[in-house]
């Protein structure tokens, strides 16, 4: 149960206890603040929580539920994933996802169904399917599903084409949210690391003792620059 | 339209704000969660956060200055 004492120049020195440090940035890491809530440090909890959580399901809101998503595929390698996962649990539906559609399956929570690449009617390839444009198809739709992976990839022939075009056809209905969406999560979950460090080790508080030796090799760094 | 877009798009009508703004929220953000990993009481936390906000709005006011010159060149 490690405790760490910070010592103040003037009052209460600052005492935190961590607990277990390793179960602590598990919690922390799993959801945001809840490392800080294991340690009763509650305050902090509710900053962490409420900040982090609240700039992710921004982010997923504007992203309209489409910007979190796992895919390591070539053509669709989402690097911003790994940055998401720093967020913990509420990244983790994108990885059930991710297992769900990768040999061709449809996604859980369907957002909505597009007609298919090689659909015979060309400029319609990639559109929502609605009441108005539907004409009775009945083949293998492309089903965008909450945090899943682009559709599409159910014909490996035209695989990467089908793959690109899809996530283009994201960008371009989402405008410039899309890319907003992405960053606010890639951001909370960056955020969250902080957070899960915070509950590891404590806060990075400069001592007075440090804050002396910082300024003495301030000084002495004015008077080389001087000489 | 799914519930998402059309909760965020047509109720909250964020296509109305201008895209500058969407950095308020996260200066204000990542100002508190950096506070807070380097000090333990909150009212030093916000005294930091504060102190970060400014700085971090001061360099964005300064690469703004600088792209709006090289505008300039076009």
């Amino acid at each position: 149960m490690p405790e760490i004492v910070y010592p103040q120049e003037s009052g209460e020195p600052v005492v935190v206890d961590l607990k277990d440090p390793y179960w602590a940035a598990f919690f922390a890491w799993a959801w945001p603040g809840a490392g800080h809530f294991y340690q009763r440090r509650y305050a902090k909890g509710f900053l962490f929580m409420i900040c982090i959580l609240s700039t992710y399901f921004f982010g997923l809101g504007i992203g309209q539920g489409r910007v979190v998503y796992a895919s390591f595929k070539p053509g669709d390698l989402r690097w911003q994933f790994v940055c998401q996962l720093g967020v913990g649990a509420p990244a983790l539906p994108a990885i059930i996802q991710s297992m769900k559609t990768k040999k061709g399956g449809d996604p859980y929570w369907v957002l909505c169904e597009r007609f298919p690449a090689d659909y015979p009617n060309s400029s319609l390839a990639f559109h929502k399917i609605t009441p108005e444009n539907n004409n009775d198809y009945t083949g293998k739709t492309i089903k965008d599903g909450f945090m899943a992976p682009p559709g599409g990839m159910n014909k490996p022939q035209v695989r990467s084409r089908v793959q690109t075009d899809t996530l283009g056809r994201w960008h371009f209905e989402g405008k410039h949210y899309f890319e907003m969406g992405t960053l606010f999560t890639v951001i909370a979950g960056l955020l969250n690391l902080l957070a899960v460090y915070d509950a590891f080790c404590g806060p990075a508080i400069i001592t007075p003792a440090q804050q002396e030796m910082l300024e003495s090799k301030k000084k002495k760094n004015k008077k080389k620059s001087k000489q | 339209m799914n519930v998402f877009s059309s909760v965020v798009f047509d109720h909250l009508l964020l296509a109305a704000i201008p895209q500058i703004w969407y950095a308020l929220p996260l200066i204000v953000v990542v100002s508190l969660v950096y506070g807070a990993t380097r000090h333990e009481n909150l009212r030093e936390i916000f005294t930091h956060s504060l102190r970060n906000a400014i700085w971090c709005v001061g360099f964005m006011s300064i690469i703004f200055f600088l792209i709006w010159i090289a505008g300039f060149w076009n």
